[in-house]
């Protein structure tokens, strides 16, 4: 047997922390509302049910406002899910039993999930599940996801629910003039064919739900009645006051669903998040301590990542160089082969894994940032200053998922619930350095700045940030005009980031990181290494190969910028491909100098200090690679604006670097 | 009764939710939050930037714009 749950629920409740527990996954778990933008899917075994279970965006009602809401909403009304999981936040029952409601209102099967109860406990909220169980006609089950607790329990009543028939739907009064319209309204929809129970319909239509309303604006049958239309009519005239009366409705229930049943002590305790939070959202400290977060997280990622650890993976990198040349010559391999590993593969995959050890560490430190509940704060000290380039705070987080990778960067603007607002969201998204750029930066300081390492980083990183907001600003003048939406989130309390988060997020990012260099990176390696020997004759990675001619014809662009080398214009273009393939690309054509510090003395020796600024600055910003184009596309829903993000970067990062060079040159620097 | 908009209260005052006068949107959108009538919030912080309320144990950030259009009174 085979069934589908559902886990639904407010966001940051808990969902994915319980999704990965159950099927073993490793979907991202973060402390911050809006975590999860797409349904994931994965499978347990429980007896002998095999259960597909299906995690969800958070949400905090069925009539959703934003995209991901959106697709919560959407599997759940079209999903046909057996059972419900919902799960809810201990903390906050009553905010999080209304989407409850709403679930047992259109007679879904629910088990209730009652999460973090060691959290409620901790505040001294005393809750009878009991009661709430019987009131709801539901089972409720405490659990924390966070360490398996409940899980077992939580799984036999699914199935049990499951399996039962279902048991009528709860009726909710909404006061005598609702009610009496309801019944009329559900009375004439019972003419209709419908997928969905015709109390419901009436429900949602009395509550304006725009997606219920056109299900039942389209049916014939309906139109053709006269006493339908002219309900129809009396509704939507009145159609602000039923809303908001049907949403006081259902509190009204659940506050009697939780009378008693729910104890807080009379003075809440103050927790260590109310004394965290007087700091870190201090309104002039704010944003410095923001900054200064930043700095350590690089400063630490240069410190253990690039001095303690850089050293060892690099030599690593070259025994193991060694070791394959010497392989393949004790083994006759023809000279190509041998030349394709040591020049080819080695010199230009290597320079990529060589980072790996810094990948680690940065995302290490992202994860800690994420699984604490800083990443709401920040997004509330931006606030304001990203009111004055005409964005909104929520904006912000979208920009820092984008440093680990631009890809779910872009997702996490699904959160944002006016167009406006996400389009531009969307569009700057790609100046937000990801980690993929940092091999790229990494070789350039250990060429002309390795003192200042920690330092430099953060600079490219805060450059980044403020390109963004120009362009934010800029086109919140002219290509999305409209008003600043509104800015509603919620601050969930500071937690201790658990071990097995952190690993698992770094994992993620890192496994990426190691299978582009696998796939992407090898494959355009492969393919620039034979543009590189060919035609036969030619010096290899000479300026007559036809990538030295490739390279040519591109290089005079790069001129006014200081660097209108064949091989920079050649790294530059096949970071398209993915960003890492840069470093891949000048470690290859630079191969074979002189053996040692390769790449890092052969830059030293045709870049300089100058050059390489504004080299780094065209790869901050320059187009994005082709996944983000591709999320762009599917995001945006068009390719026309994949093909504008990859224009205007391009000018942008072009702009820049040659006025980096140009006035660098004036000032006198070399 | 006495409406005064929240973005006018002082830190640690308390407070119930009277009426909403934001778009349609955003009056749903805060409802379903937990800003329904008669929800009793706590002004946790309201300096400079968006208004840190509390509402059944937990905290929310409301944009300063949002918060001179949510209309409470005073306990
Ligand atoms: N103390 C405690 N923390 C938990 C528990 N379950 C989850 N968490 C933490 O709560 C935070 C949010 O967890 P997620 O699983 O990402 O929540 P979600 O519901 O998937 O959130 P969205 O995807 O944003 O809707 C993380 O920091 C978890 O570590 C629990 O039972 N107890
Ligand atoms: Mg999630």
């Amino acid at each position: 047997m085979s069934i589908t749950i559902a886990l639904v629920g407010n966001p940051n409740s808990g969902k994915t922390t319980l999704f990965n527990a159950l099927t073993g996954s490793n979907q991202h778990v973060g402390n911050w509302p809006g975590v999860t933008v797409e349904r994931k899917e994965g499978q347990v075994r429980h007896g002998n049910t095999v259960c597909r279970v299906v995690d969800l965006p958070g949400a905090y009602s069925l009539g959703a406002f934003s995209e991901d809401e959106m697709v919560a909403r959407e599997f759940i009304l079209t999903g046909n899910p057996d059972v419900v999981i919902n799960v809810i936040d201990a903390t906050n029952v009553e905010r999080n039993l209304y989407l409850t409601t709403q679930l047992l209102e259109m007679g879904a099967k629910v088990v209730i999930a009652l999460n973090m109860v060691d959290e409620a406990k901790e505040r001294e909220i005393s809750i009878d599940e009991k009661a709430l169980a019987r009131r709801l006609g539901v089972p409720v089950i405490p659990t924390v996801a966070s360490r398996r607790n409940g899980l077992e329990q939580l799984m036999n009543a699914a199935l049990a629910v499951a399996s039962a028939p279902r048991n009528g739907h709860v009726r909710l009064s909404y006061g005598e003039s609702i009610d009496d319209k309801l019944a009329k309204l559900t009375n004439l929809l019972k003419a209709g064919r419908w997928d969905y129970p015709s109390g419901w319909l009436a429900l949602k239509v009395m509550e304006g739900d725009e997606y219920v309303r056109k299900i039942v604006a389209d049916e014939q049958s309906m139109q053709r009645s006269k006493e339908f239309l002219r309900l129809w009519d009396e509704i939507a005239a009145n159609e602000d006051y039923y809303q908001l009366e049907i949403v006081d409705s259902r509190y009204r229930f659940v506050g009697e669903v939780t009378q008693d049943a729910v104890r807080r002590p009379a003075v809440a305790v103050e927790t260590a998040t109310d004394k965290l939070d007087r700091i870190l959202t201090h309104k002039y400290w704010g944003i410095p301590i923001f900054a200064a977060i930043m700095f350590v997280v690089f400063q630490l990622t240069f410190a253990i990542g690039q001095d303690f650890l850089g050293e060892w993976m690099a030599s690593a990198v070259e025994y193991i160089g060694e070791f394959l040349e010497s392989l393949l010559l004790t083994v006759n391999a023809p000279q190509w082969l041998v030349d394709f590993t040591g020049n080819g593969i080695i010199a230009g995959v290597g320079a990529v894994v060589e980072f790996v050890p810094l990948i680690v560490i940065l995302y290490l430190l992202m994860g800690l940032l994420e699984d604490s509940g800083y990443m709401a704060r920040a997004a509330y000290v931006m606030d304001n200053t990203m009111r004055a380039v005409g964005l909104q705070g929520k904006t912000f987080i979208s920009m820092i998922v984008g440093f680990g990778c631009n890809v779910p960067g872009v997702m996490a603007t699904r959160t944002l619930e006016s167009k406006k607002d996400r389009m531009i969201a969307i569009l700057i998204n790609p100046f937000m350095s990801c980690g993929a750029k940092i091999p790229i930066y990494l070789v350039f300081i250990a060429a002309f700045f390795p003192a200042y390492g920690g330092a430099a980083l953060f600079a490219m990183y805060a450059l980044g940030i403020i390109v963004a907001f120009i362009m934010g600003k800029i086109f919140s003048k002219t290509l999305f005009k409209g008003e600043v939406s509104h800015f509603i989130m919620e601050l969930p309390p500071y937690r201790m980031p658990t071990l097995g988060t952190v690993l698992r997020s770094m994992w993620d990012n890192v496994s990426g990181f190691l299978t582009r260099a696998g796939t992407t990176i090898f494959a355009v390696v492969s393919l620039l290494w034979v543009l590189a020997v060919l035609p036969g004759g030619v010096e290899p990675y000479g300026p007559e190969s036809i990538l030295g001619q490739i390279g040519l014809a591109i290089a005079p662009i790069f001129k006014p910028a200081g660097f209108g080398t064949w091989q920079a214009s050649v790294g530059l273009f096949s970071g398209i491909a993915a960003k890492e393939a840069v470093v891949a690309t000048l470690g290859m054509v630079y191969a074979g100098v002189e053996e040692g510090m390769e790449l890092v003395m052969s830059i030293r020796e045709v870049f300089t200090p100058l050059t390489a600024v504004s080299f780094m600055v065209m790869t901050l910003l320059y187009t994005p690679c082709a996944a983000t184009l591709g999320t762009i596309r599917k995001e945006t829903g068009s390719g026309k604006w994949a093909l504008f993000s990859a224009l205007y970067s391009f000018g942008v990062a072009w702009a820049l670097a040659v006025v980096v060079f140009q006035v660098g040159s004036l000032l006198g620097f070399a | 009764m006495n409406y005064s908009p929240l973005v006018d209260l002082h830190e640690g005052v308390t407070c119930k939710v009277a009426r909403i006068q934001a778009g349609r949107t955003a009056t749903k959108r805060l409802y379903e939050m937990g800003f329904n009538t008669g929800a009793r919030i706590k002004v946790l912080k309201n300096d400079r930037g968006p208004v840190i309320v509390g509402l059944g144990g937990h905290k929310v950030a409301l944009g300063r714009g949002l918060a001179a259009k949510m209309l409470v009174t005073k306990e």
